[in-house]
């Protein structure tokens, strides 16, 4: 039984397992669809999304897989039934029907040039002129299984056109969001020290009671090792001009990393477009007011965090160059691009947040510089996806290593 | 398939989307949990009270706390109590099953008929909670090791349960749930709902103050946009206050209802206050050229 339908699923990145799609054999066989394709399409969601988050994809899958739907044999005979149910009611003819032989596509368009070359004025109703109603395959508001809707609105929701409504599309985890949600995604950013090593100091209220009364009375008390979260950070952040645009979006991861107060340690440092040997200790980056990279190095340890937020986009030659940072009186001995390798080399768990949407990152200006650095620091968007891949990255070590090699050769 | 025959339609005071009927219905049919999800103040508590009242049902609620644990949903040991009586000496206390109290969702699956059981917010509890109820929720039973006892089910109760979305759920607990998502109801709807909760308002006031609140809704950046109790809140304190339907949009009076928060009330005139400024702008822009 569409079978297909599982793998569109998959592929639009619709999480389903097999014990998901069992539930929903078992609940059409109980004729739970109410013999309508609407009804299976709520089935089908119901049963098989897990999150208003991908109820976008869901739709996607949905409508793309009703619209690629090519022969017969596809679906069982039932949906063939509910598809040919959800047109509207309507007189149909048998001259109507000669009308509605299954055009192809590239006929129709064919068609539709012909008769746009021919047609000179408006037409509503009839059966043959580009217009409302009627049942003509060209127009909208009329009647032909298969044509072209020009304009206008639908008149019948059907299950597919619900679908490519695509309402749930503000839910998507990929648009950015607020404080709150990068709050969230920065909790899962802990790690706490394990309960089986470290001296057992903390009194275990609930268990000294459950084993004082066990005990009938003799009292027996129970220590436990605390648990705290070995989590530090360091956020290195991007103050420079080309940044402006994102302030607010900035802000706000800024806002929920400071508001965090889950992390054993927490550093902000600012740089102006990208590191050399200072960090700033606020946004101007300018006059003294800083840290040498270098000494940043030797006296946070590895474990250290690090979130790096910027564009990444610049000239190459800020980058790459002896020489090339963008103030004027100030020289960098080191190109920025070794500076921004050893932090990586020190630092194992590292990520870059680029607050430009990825899929711009190979076309805006500063493509190169993104593209070198994104070889040096695993880059991820500054969404709240985003955020939480990064921060799977940073729980890990797995990805490390890989981009440093890459840049090393 | 007797389980088939009883079938949720709504009830009188609580207006039912055909989506979020669907997904009850087939809940219920397949006999796994609802999990329902939505925006505060979408009425997803109030749906169990009235899928309750709907098929008469009894109902259990169990309120998830930060501190909840799963164990305490099904039932307590209270070993407290029995050492305070065994120094009394009056009690018997050799018999553990008599310290032995059902909570919640121990209490819905020992009752003999079928009820609905609410667990409400339970987002609000450890990350590990949700894994802590797989197998009491898929097989609807649980064992006793004080008294070597295993509690079944009668009959599966219906399980709704509630969450606001301030954790993620683990994937193997969202693998056993139906999943429904309450989007927020469009003006339509709204005025249906409103309906119920004010049946006899002047028509003009309502389309006012409706165009007023998803105005409000529609601002971009608002950090909590107001939901629909705070609406009905707000029509009520419109029709107490006498306000005239006219004034609604220009004063938008008693605003602290709606709006909770300084940042958004911010915001709203920050919006209104650009509306001017950009008219004034293209105006001069236009003579700039």
């Amino acid at each position: 039984m569409f079978t297909e339908f599982f793998y569109y699923l998959r592929n639009f990145g619709v999480p389903v397992s097999m014990n998901e799609w069992q539930s929903l054999m078992d609940a059409l066989e109980m004729d739970m669809a109410g013999s309508s394709l609407t009804g299976f399409y709520y089935l089908c969601r119901a049963l098989l999304v897990k999150t208003e988050a991908h109820y976008d994809r869901f739709d996607l899958a949905f409508a793309s897989y009703m619209g690629d739907l090519e022969s017969p044999e596809g679906l069982p005979d039932k949906i063939w039934d509910w598809l040919n149910k959800e047109l509207p009611p309507q007189e149909i003819t048998d001259a109507m029907r000669q009308n509605h032989n299954q055009l192809d596509i590239e006929e129709m368009k064919r068609m539709l040039e012909e008769r746009l070359a021919e047609q000179n004025e408006e037409h509503h109703g009839g059966n043959r002129w580009v217009g409302t109603g009627g049942t003509s395959p060209f127009g909208h508001s009329g009647y032909h299984p298969g044509g072209i809707r020009i304009g206008g609105n639908t008149r019948n929701l059907s299950a597919v056109k619900v679908a490519g409504m695509r309402r749930f599309q503000e839910f998507r985890t990929d648009e950015t969001l607020g404080v709150r949600q990068f709050q969230l995604a920065l909790r899962k950013l802990r790690q706490f020290t394990t309960r089986l090593d470290g001296a057992r100091q903390e009194l275990d209220l609930d268990a000294t009671v459950d084993q004082t009364c066990q005990n009938a009375g003799r009292l027996e008390l129970v220590w436990a090792r605390p648990r705290v979260n070995s989590m530090k950070v360091l956020l290195f952040m991007d103050a420079g001009g080309s940044m402006l645009s994102y302030s607010r979006l900035c802000n706000q991861l800024f806002t929920a990393v400071n508001k965090s107060n889950h992390f054993k340690d927490l550093k902000n440092f600012y740089f102006h477009n990208c590191i050399y040997d200072r960090l700033y200790h606020d946004p101007s980056c300018r006059g003294s007011d800083y840290t040498d990279t270098e000494h940043v190095l030797r006296t946070c340890d590895s474990d250290y965090r690090i979130i790096i937020v910027g564009d990444a986009s610049m000239g190459p030659s800020e980058l790459m160059r002896v020489g090339g940072i963008i103030d004027w009186d100030l020289h960098n001995e080191q190109p920025a691009i070794d500076w921004l390798k050893r932090i990586r080399q020190h630092f194992e768990y590292s990520v870059w947040l680029n607050p430009l949407p990825a899929k711009y990152w190979e076309w805006v200006e500063g493509a190169f510089t993104i593209r070198t650095i994104g070889q040096v620091f695993p880059m991820e968007e500054l969404t709240v996806e985003g955020l939480e891949r990064a921060i799977a990255k940073l729980k890990s070590r797995s990805a490390v290593g890989e981009g440093t090699k890459v840049a090393k050769r | 398939m007797t389980q088939n025959m009883t079938q949720y339609q709504g009830s009188s005071d609580y207006i039912v989307s055909d989506e979020l009927r669907n997904s009850i219905n087939i809940a219920m049919a397949l006999g796994k949990p609802l999990l329902i999800k939505g925006e505060p103040g979408t009425g997803k508590t109030m749906l169990a009270l009235s899928i309750a009242e709907a098929l008469g049902k009894n109902i259990y609620i169990w309120n998830i706390k930060s501190t909840t644990k799963a164990q305490e949903g099904l039932y307590i040991y209270d070993t407290v109590q029995r050492l305070y009586d065994s120094q009394f000496k009056d009690h018997d206390v050799a018999n553990i099953k008599q310290y032995i109290r059902a909570g919640k969702m121990g209490e819905a699956f020992q009752s003999s008929e079928q009820v609905v059981l609410l667990i409400d917010e339970i987002d609000k509890a450890d990350l590990e909670f949700p894994n802590d109820l797989l197998w009491e929720l898929d097989q609807m039973t649980y064992y006793i090791p004080e008294t070597k006892e295993t509690v079944k089910a009668q009959t599966r109760p219906i399980v709704i349960i509630t969450s606001n979305a301030e954790k993620e759920l683990p994937d193997a607990f969202l693998r056993r749930c139906i999943f429904h998502y309450i989007a927020f109801p469009d003006p339509e709807e709204m005025a249906q709902i409103i309906k119920v909760h004010h049946p006899n308002l002047d028509k003009r006031l309502l389309e006012q103050a409706m165009e007023t609140f998803y105005m409000l809704r529609n601002i971009p950046n608002m950090q909590k946009k107001p939901s629909t109790s705070e609406l009905i809140d707000w029509l009520q304190a419109l029709v107490v206050g006498g306000i005239s339907p006219n004034k609604i949009k220009q004063d938008m009076p008693f605003l602290g209802v709606l709006l909770k928060k300084n940042e958004d009330l911010d915001t709203l005139l920050n919006q209104l206050h650009n509306k001017t400024q950009t008219k004034v702008q293209s105006r001069s822009s236009y003579w700039n050229r």
